[in-house]
């Protein structure tokens, strides 16, 4: 018997999660990227409880594309680069809005690489690119795996290269990323994976 | 079939829902319309701890063992809190709100999810300190009645001490901290005359009505649970709730903005989340 229930149409997306090190890595990857780019970037940085928004606002004044703190509820836009707040949980909803939750940190995280990857690999599903850079701890391994599991794009950051290795060598270890780059090489991955599903969807 | 397919995944939506539409009409708590992805989250992570192989199969459980039911509502109740949760939101209630207040001959406040009360006792030492504690009639609500049992209490473990503290000083402090609370080897207990206003009690926002006029409601980190459309609901029942005047103090990731609501209030101070109903 067939199920007779209409598949969800998915957008495409990225999320990145990272920690020690993370600031600059991810200046060097978000303020690298053209205007234009299209996907939305969804991301959880390990940062202390009290600090206030200015990662996003920082990132913005330097980036072509926008970048901001993640709102609760708000519907996320093709290539705008959302920020998980401090101290709060960033989740995706299926229907791709943003919820953020103050519940129990998970590997010592709030906002955890896990929480945010596992929920966006429900919601975009194969059309999902993860990526974890730099960090101190073991957060993001289970989630890059859900993604890899839902037929998503995985990339670790070459441990070797990264300013704590810890982070991407766990999610090496558990997921068997598609990927293995340095800083430089996950951007231009970026862009080229951005130009292949523009037409991907141009050619429909 | 392919557990991490669409397919499998829609059908793990579709026994959620059906799951919640058992738990409502069976012990009338309405999840329906929670978020999602929080909801999913804590389903999920309850079975995969739970032996059990499906969402369905928890359905089955959930509705023959009230015992089970119970579990589910502490996963899907958040009660993470602390003291001072956010000094910055104590320190602008003193600046922008307390000198309102105090030109009321008698105030009502109501917390609503208020958890295990450490909100609430931050706001009675807050009103205590600013000498209107003796002018107050306060409401601590949850629908959860097994965080209210520890928030009649006012029993904290010592543990957390170090960081209510360090909240309470960048809130405003004027005291000592500890001149609210008597520690022994393990746990703190907070003043009994800091409970003689407060009465804590059973209310359900979505299921729930009106049950007082209030001067304040302050309701933190509980909306960002709930969708659009619950947030609307109650956001009406708490304009219905408020006097005219009255303030509404969010937390400091939630907004009324977005809600049909919104122009009946003005903004007190945008960053801290404090509305003043307006006098119409
Ligand atoms: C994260 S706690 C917030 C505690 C406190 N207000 C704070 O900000 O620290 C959320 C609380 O909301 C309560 N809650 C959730 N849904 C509710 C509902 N429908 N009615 C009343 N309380 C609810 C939960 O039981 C929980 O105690």
């Amino acid at each position: 018997m067939d199920i007779k229930r209409k598949s969800v149409n998915k957008m495409h997306g990225i999320v990145i999660g990272s920690s020690t090190g993370g600031f600059y890595a991810l200046k060097k990857i978000i303020t690298s990227l053209p205007k234009g780019f299209s996907l939305p970037i969804m991301i959880a940085q390990h940062i202390s409880p009290n600090s206030d928004n200015f990662m996003a606002k920082y990132f913005d004044g330097l980036s072509l594309v926008t970048v901001k703190e993640a709102d609760e509820k708000e519907p996320i836009l093709p290539g705008v680069v959302y920020i998980a707040p401090p101290n709060y949980h960033l989740l995706i909803e299926e229907d791709f809005t943003l919820t953020l939750s103050t519940e129990e940190k998970r590997n010592y995280a709030r906002p955890s690489v896990d929480v945010l990857f596992e929920s966006a690999a429900y919601a975009f599903g194969p059309k999902l690119i993860g990526v974890v850079l730099t960090g101190a701890n073991n957060d993001g391994a289970k989630g890059l795996l859900a993604i890899k599991n839902f037929g998503g794009t995985t990339i670790v950051q070459n441990p070797k290269e990264a300013e704590a290795y810890v982070m991407p060598q766990a999610a090496l270890e558990t997921a068997n990323p598609d990927f293995v780059l340095s800083l430089d090489e996950i951007t231009k991955k970026l862009i080229e994976l951005e130009n292949l599903f523009r037409g991907e969807s141009s050619n429909q | 079939m392919n557990l991490y397919s669409d397919e499998h995944n829609l059908t793990v939506n579709l026994e959620i829902e059906l799951l919640l539409e058992a738990i409502f009409q069976q012990y009338g708590y309405d999840f329906r319309n929670y978020s999602k992805a929080h909801v999913k989250r804590r389903l999920l992570s309850r079975l995969s701890t739970s032996g059990l192989k499906s969402i369905s199969e928890m359905q089955h459980k959930v509705l023959h063992e009230p015992g089970f039911f119970d579990q589910l509502l502490r996963d899907l109740s958040i009660n993470v809190t602390e003291m001072f949760r956010d000094p910055s939101f104590y320190l602008a209630i003193r600046k922008e709100i307390i000198p309102i207040l105090k030109t009321y001959p008698f105030i009502k406040v109501w917390h609503a999810g208020c958890s295990t009360g450490e909100e609430v006792y931050s706001f009675a030492i807050l009103l205590k300190e600013e000498g209107l504690y003796n002018r107050v009639q306060i409401y601590a609500t949850d629908f959860n009645t097994n965080v209210l049992e520890i928030a009649k209490k006012g029993i904290y473990p010592i543990n957390r001490i170090k960081e209510f503290t360090a909240n309470y000083q960048q809130a405003g402090g004027r005291q000592s901290f500890s001149d609210y609370y008597m520690a022994d080897y393990n746990s703190v207990i907070f003043d009994q005359s800091l409970k003689k206003n407060i009465v804590f009690a059973e209310h359900n926002l979505v299921t729930d009505s009106v049950f007082a006029e209030v001067n304040i409601i302050i309701c933190r980190n509980v909306l960002i649970y709930f969708n659009r459309d619950l947030q609307d609901t109650v956001f009406n029942l708490f304009s219905d709730s408020l006097i005219n005047g009255g303030f509404l103090c969010l937390g400091s990731k939630e907004t009324i903005q977005f809600s049909s609501k919104a122009g009946l209030y003005e903004t007190v101070n945008f960053q801290e989340k404090l509305y003043k109903k307006r006098i119409v």
